[in-house]
């Protein structure tokens, strides 16, 4: 018993420190909460365009009424990134044909729940994004 | 040169007792029948690992394993370095030939029931050798840096993310972060070629010697037809005869893999951009295919469980239930015939190929 809880306990303190080193040190996320993602002037009526939000990507759509609409890219499915289809009017994912609406919540496929939306305004040339608060 | 290859043998009989290199020769015969042709995958699986393994060796003379330099680096070999692009295409393409003749060999030896007593431990280090397999696949598809590899590898390590408790753990570890990115492919590397090419090793040593020790299997419709007195048993030394047939596949393998290089030489495809949206008509290796199939077909939630879990806990219960089989399979008794599980056998070929058909379209 007293033998076999030894091994026990070595193994533990063998295991523990190897399994902590595979997960590696928080990386610290970038601050910004908003981020110029195009020109005004670039991005025609219905479209979309990748923008870089920190480390991760976001979708700025141009809609065929002229609205401007912005929404985390990254599929709430497996992670693929999504895009703007013209032809269905709705953000699709390659991966999966998985389908959201114009204000990011899933309406067809796998995602399971909506992307998440961000705010849009227009400064001068600019169209600047910004994290709801 | 046979004086030498003589002295090589009494060399050895000298150290381990007289014949026994003739004596472990000549243990493994192998069973003639109308099956035989099956056993021939096995031995073919093997060539095509040992051919992974020395390409492999040849594109780590030039492969680098960061995001800025990965992609341009596998360019190099393909335009810059002699027979680069041969090297490299014989490796993907003997990747594919190996994961579909370790395929084969599985379901060959699913269907012949070869997995049935003494032979459980055979199967179950097949059976790893296959995962493992399907994991040097999965890891080195990363390694060029392409779209293509970057979201397969997005999704395949997000699935394994959605697994409840443990799954945040699996998904660092084997992104080396939040995100696929630079520790991600220095992991999938690693993975590549140390640690799976150790673990399949290891594993492939264990599992010829289990063949070794065991021998052949015959099936069980045959030994039936032996035991009732309808079939002769006939058999074939395995060294030299089965092995020259062996070698001569393998010969003939190698000129396939030469000419399909040749002629096909495998695409490289547009370097990953982790903030483009995934290209249209993605789809992962074909091996892979039926898994990405019934994803798309799983709906959001399924019951109280989100859909990727439940395809996840459906394909987890699904390889565990195929890795116990020797144990489950009771009725697959020396002379007869488990009628179920070779239902189950033909439909989870059904499904895979249906499946797998249906991404294509």
């Amino acid at each position: 018993m007293l033998l076999g809880g030894g091994v026990l306990a070595s193994i533990a303190s063998f295991l523990y420190p190897a399994l902590r080193y595979i997960i590696p040190p928080q990386v610290a996320e970038s601050g910004s909460r908003s981020v110029v993602a195009a020109k005004v002037a670039d991005l025609k009526r219905n479209t979309g365009a990748i923008f870089k939000f920190g480390e991760k990507p976001g979708i700025l759509i141009h809609t065929a009424e002229g609205e401007l609409k912005a929404f985390s890219a990254v599929c709430t499915h497996l992670n693929c990134t999504v895009q703007y289809r013209d032809d269905l009017h709705q953000i699709w994912c390659a991966c999966h044909n998985g389908k959201y609406d114009l204000h990011g919540r899933n309406a067809g496929g796998p995602p399971p729940r909506p992307l998440e939306e961000f705010e849009v305004h227009v400064q001068g040339e600019d169209v600047v994004v910004q994290r709801k608060a | 040169m046979a004086g030498v290859f003589k002295q090589l043998i009494g060399w050895v009989d000298e150290r381990f007792g007289q014949g026994s290199v003739e004596a472990f020769l000549r243990h493994k015969v192998i069973p003639l029948h109308r099956h035989t042709v099956w056993y021939y995958f096995g031995g073919m699986t093997l060539f095509l690992f040992i051919v992974q393994v020395l390409t492999g060796i040849l594109l780590l003379l030039y492969y680098r394993p960061v995001p800025n330099a990965a992609f341009e680096s596998v360019q190099y070999i393909m335009t810059q370095v002699q027979f680069g692009w041969l090297i490299r295409s014989i490796h993907s393409w003997s990747a594919n030939l190996m994961i579909l003749c370790a395929f084969i060999h599985m379901f060959s030896v699913f269907f012949m029931k070869s997995y049935r007593k003494p032979r459980e431990l055979t199967w179950i280090s097949g059976m790893l050798l296959l995962f493992i397999i399907l994991g040097f696949g999965f890891s080195g598809y990363l390694l060029p840096w392409n779209m293509l590899a970057y979201f397969a590898t997005k999704v395949g390590t997000q699935m394994a993310g959605s697994v409840p408790g443990v799954g945040k753990f699996l998904l660092v570890s084997l992104r080396g972060g939040e995100e696929v990115g630079e520790a991600t492919l220095t992991r999938f590397f690693g993975l590549h070629v140390a640690i799976l090419p150790g673990l399949a090793t290891s594993l492939l040593a264990l599992h010829l010697l289990l063949v070794q020790l065991l021998g052949m299997s015959v099936p069980p419709g045959v030994q039936k037809a032996i035991d009732e007195g309808r079939e002769k048993p006939r058999t074939m030394p395995f060294f030299p005869n089965f092995m020259l047939r062996d070698i001569i596949g393998w010969y003939a393998a190698l000129g396939v893999l030469g000419a399909l290089a040749a002629i096909f030489p495998w695409e490289l495809g547009a370097k990953a951009d982790p903030f483009a949206s995934a290209p249209a008509g993605i789809r992962p290796e074909w091996y892979f295919l039926f898994a990405f199939q019934t994803l798309k077909y799983l709906p959001a939630k399924l019951l109280f469980l989100e859909g990727e879990f439940a395809g996840m806990m459906a394909f987890g219960a699904a390889g565990a239930l195929w890795i116990a089989v020797p144990f489950i399979d009771r009725k697959a008794g020396f002379s007869r015939v488990g009628r179920f599980f070779t239902g189950l056998g033909i439909f989870a070929l059904g499904f895979i190929f249906t499946m797998s058909m249906l991404a294509l379209l």
